[in-house]
């Protein structure tokens, strides 16, 4: 019993994770309808910056909030100036520009910190925390935390702030947003802002888990895919439940049917299945175009 | 931003300057094995291994529209195929290159079935999973003892039958550019007729297309069949002349940089195939040298820009100078007729 | 009066389809105009094109100042509040979250909640559907939701498309004596398009003609209500 809870909670801190990027996908998609290939890489590359600082002598603390605001930054100068002038051309046009931007970024990884895998540290500490007689990883239980105040978050921000309520006006029916007066396009920079931010944060807290190096963020990926398809990729409550979901399958198959060698073939499994009975997950209203 | 106009992608062949210019090139192509040092002959024998592995993708992608991003696992599959079949069966290499192409034409068609209700993202992310998780697949315990799993299995160059005197490079590269032109022939009946047609029809106008009659659920998976036997062909042949399948020779970014092909080389064309295998295999041998991150940097850069800049490729961006050029003579002549 | 809105040879296409060929007219400063015209003469191309939704060329001056060329955000700023045909809801948002963003350009935050009032006060079945999400209410009401959206703009002018399409003419009619009054009360000018040409003349001061992309006809309302071919084609007697 006591591995079973063990490898469920494992199962939900590494949900956390998917959740996270998932919702970044799921922001970026219902802003544009595309589904943005590049994101791992760009978190990815956000904790190597982060990595630079804190190797520099940053406090970790100070380093992650300065990476969060840079990720930032970096998503709506990726939007304005490379995303714009695609998003309304045919679709492989657009995932063309998507490879183009993985492709970059984990070059860039590559070439300015080499192959070899990197200790990332983590801010919780590190003897095992107690909860009656069960032990759990500080940091995994900080990472479900750090997770969990992220979407607080920005749930909060998008139902009660006017920036919130113009974004997803904006993202639902760009037309009307104009004429409203919401400057749509930069809806969209903010957007992929928000995104690249969120990736940033799901990147620091799983580097020190899976260690640093340019690879990292293409298993989960294709999980965080998985998991905003199971939840609804247009549901960005869906994307959240449909990470832990995610996580937790991940982990009790892997513990206990066909072990972990064989993980990122679930997550191929899922999404074709998904795709194929449910296109529209869980929670989600879209309908996937079928000929 | 749209692919080619499919009207004009595959060109006819009737034209006497047009036979001629390529027979003298395939009297160049057949020379050069005699010019250059082994290593280079090796080297030319992979652009043609990824001229079939492009023309295959671009069928699919360029002419039909269903965006590959896991075609590397074709090849893969195809490139299993063969060295499991030489160094498992004792089957020769020939052989095992017909039966690597008929493997993944079933892989493919079957692929292509659920794939038939996804549209063009949801495509290119089931692919994209195909071809990120194919690399644990291949190295899965329990099929270990096929796969030679992470360390993969090792296979012997052929030799040159009926004691040709030619070394095994050479051999290999004749083999290769025999096949090639098999394929590259085959190809190019397939789509310059009503193949052809319905394939870009359906890509163009769907809706239309299958109330002209033409059955696009069978035409698509056909597509992704056919497109998948070319691209594991290319995996076979590439196998053969690498002498070595493993695991992580495919990882997505072999899908990625078949993505680089047909997008520099030109989409919905042939020759597109030729100037983008050419692009595969050379600019990363140049790039490595810079330093070992750098050729994915330029293979990112190239996509974007070539989005931006030259969407038909340099086969289409030829096509067009081409045409130009054309059209000035053509005009003087007037002038001076 | 002083002339609000000046539209001169206003051109517009979508994309190789040219609609307009040269409107002109003009809307003076706290009336009510109607463009009337039959399906696809242009009418609502019109008011799309006052509000940069599709290219035009040609001269648009509003208040004297010329805002042809300029975004559509940017001209929602100017005080021109548009409500399109097909309404425009944020259907998935709330009532409340609609009119909200109606006033989103505003900066005046005790006079946008005040606005709510008065908003309800027109309309106190919007009160009542405040929390419910817009998708789901009638026709009607949406109707209503439209234009308060638009009027918490507190616009100098407001355009109408088509506000009578598909609803009950009782309704009509409530909706219609509502425009009257803020255009009494809060001297908002009203640019209406309408194919009810009937009802589109008992509201409007002014009436323009539209056909096949030109205006044919212009006139006081009464004027309008009289001219022959006018009763015999769009009044029906």
């Amino acid at each position: 019993m006591d591995a079973f809870l063990n490898q469920v909670f494992a199962g939900l801190a590494t949900g956390g994770i998917y959740a996270s990027v998932a919702l970044a996908l799921v922001m970026i998609y219902q802003a544009t309808h595309l589904v943005n290939f590049a994101q791992g890489e760009m978190a990815m590359f956000s904790t190597y910056i982060a990595w630079t600082l804190i190797a520099a002598g940053m406090p970790y603390w100070a380093a992650f909030f300065l990476t969060v605001a840079i990720a930032f930054v970096l998503g709506v100068l990726i939007e304005r100036i490379i995303v714009r002038p695609v998003e309304q051309a045919p679709v492989l046009s657009v995932v063309v520009v998507f490879i183009g931007l993985l492709v970059i970024f984990n070059s860039l990884a590559g070439w300015i910190y080499t192959y070899t895998i990197k200790v990332f540290p983590s801010p919780f500490p590190k003897e095992p925390v107690h909860v009656g007689t069960h032990f759990f990883s500080a940091h995994e239980l900080g990472a479900v935390g750090v997770t969990l105040v992220v979407l607080a978050l920005l749930y909060a921000f998008f139902r009660y702030t006017p920036l919130g309520l113009a974004m997803r006006a904006a993202a639902q029916n760009p037309e009307s947003g104009r004429l409203v007066g919401i400057r749509v396009g930069w809806m969209l920079a903010l957007g992929w802002g928000l995104a690249a931010a969120i990736g940033a944060i799901a990147g620091m807290m799983v580097a020190p888990t899976v260690y640093l190096d340019p690879n990292m963020m293409a298993g989960i990926l294709l999980y965080a895919f998985a998991a905003a398809l199971v939840g609804g990729i247009d549901s960005p409550g869906g994307a959240v439940l449909g990470g832990f979901i995610v996580g937790v399958l991940e982990n009790l198959l892997g513990a206990y049917v066909i072990g972990n060698e064989l993980k990122l073939s679930v997550a191929l499994v899922l999404i074709i299945g998904v795709l194929v009975v449910r296109p529209s997950g869980l929670f989600g209203k879209i309908h996937v175009t079928r000929v | 931003m749209t692919p080619a106009s499919p009207a004009t992608a595959v060109p006819a062949a009737s034209s006497k300057p047009r036979v001629a210019a390529l027979a003298a090139l395939l009297l160049a192509v057949c020379a050069l094995p005699f010019l250059v040092s082994n290593y280079h002959t090796f080297q030319l024998t992979l652009v043609l291994v990824y001229a079939i592995a492009l023309l295959g993708l671009n069928i699919l992608t360029g002419y039909n529209g269903q965006i590959s991003l896991g075609h590397g696992a074709f090849y893969a599959i195809g490139a299993y195929v063969a060295a499991i079949l030489m160094d498992k069966f004792g089957v020769p290499y020939w052989l095992t290159v017909p039966v690597a192409g008929v493997v993944c034409l079933a892989a493919g068609f079957l692929f292509g079935l659920p794939a038939l209700r996804l549209e063009g993202l949801y495509l290119a992310l089931a692919t994209f999973a195909l071809g990120v998780s194919m690399p644990q697949l291949l190295k899965y315990q329990h099929l270990e003892k096929w796969t030679g799993g992470v360390q993969g299995i090792v296979i012997l160059k052929p030799d040159p039958p009926f004691g040709l005197p030619i070394n095994q490079d050479q051999w290999l590269y004749f083999f290769t550019l025999a096949v090639a032109l098999v394929m590259f022939v085959l190809g190019w009946n397939l789509l310059r007729g009503r193949v052809g047609r319905s394939l870009v029809a359906i890509r163009d106008q769907p809706i239309a297309a299958e109330a002209m009659g033409v059955h696009n659920a069978l035409y698509k998976s056909l597509a992704f069949g056919v497109s998948a036997m070319y691209t594991g062909i290319a995996g076979a042949l590439g196998a053969i002349a690498v002498q070595f399948v493993a695991p992580d020779s495919f990882t997505i970014f072999l899908s990625i940089s078949l993505l680089v092909g047909i997008v520099i080389g030109g989409l919905a064309s042939i020759s597109g195939a030729v100037y983008g295998a050419l692009f595969i295999q050379f600019v990363p041998n140049i790039a490595d040298q810079i330093s070992k991150a750098a050729p994915w940097a330029i293979y990112g850069v190239f996509l974007i820009g070539f989005m931006y800049l030259m969407p038909v490729g340099v086969a289409g961006a030829l096509r067009i100078g081409w045409a130009r050029i054309k059209r000035k003579a053509g005009s003087n002549e007037h002038r001076s007729g | 009066m002083a002339t609000l809105l000046e539209v001169s040879n206003l051109h517009a296409a979508y994309g190789p389809t040219r609609v307009l060929h040269g409107i002109d007219f003009v809307l003076e400063d706290g009336s009510i105009t109607a463009l009337l015209g039959a399906n696809g003469a242009g009418k609502t191309t019109t008011l799309r094109a006052l509000c940069a939704m599709v290219q035009t060329s040609g001269e648009i001056r509003f208040g004297g100042a010329r805002i042809d060329g300029r975004a559509t955000e940017d001209i929602v700023r100017l005080g021109i509040a548009h409500v399109p045909d097909g309404r425009g809801t944020f259907v998935n948002l709330s009532t409340e979250e609609n009119l909200r963003l109606g006033a989103y350009v505003r900066k005046d935050k005790r006079a946008v909640e005040q606005d709510f009032e008065r908003i309800y006060a027109y309309f106190p079945r919007l009160k009542e559907r405040r929390h419910q999400q817009a998708g789901t209410l009638s026709g009607g009401e949406q109707q209503m939701l439209a234009v308060s959206r638009a009027l918490m703009l507190r616009p100098r002018l407001l355009l109408l498309d088509e506000p009578s399409f598909g609803l009950a003419p009782l309704l009509v009619r409530e909706i219609f004596d509502i425009m009257r009054a803020i255009n009494q009360s809060e001297k908002v000018s009203i640019l209406l398009v309408e194919q009810n040409a009937a009802m589109a003349l008992d509201l409007a001061d002014r009436a323009y003609l539209i056909e096949t992309g030109r205006v044919v006809l212009s006139g006081s309302a009464d004027e309008i209500k009289q001219n022959d071919a006018v009763r015999r084609s769009y009044l029906g007697y």
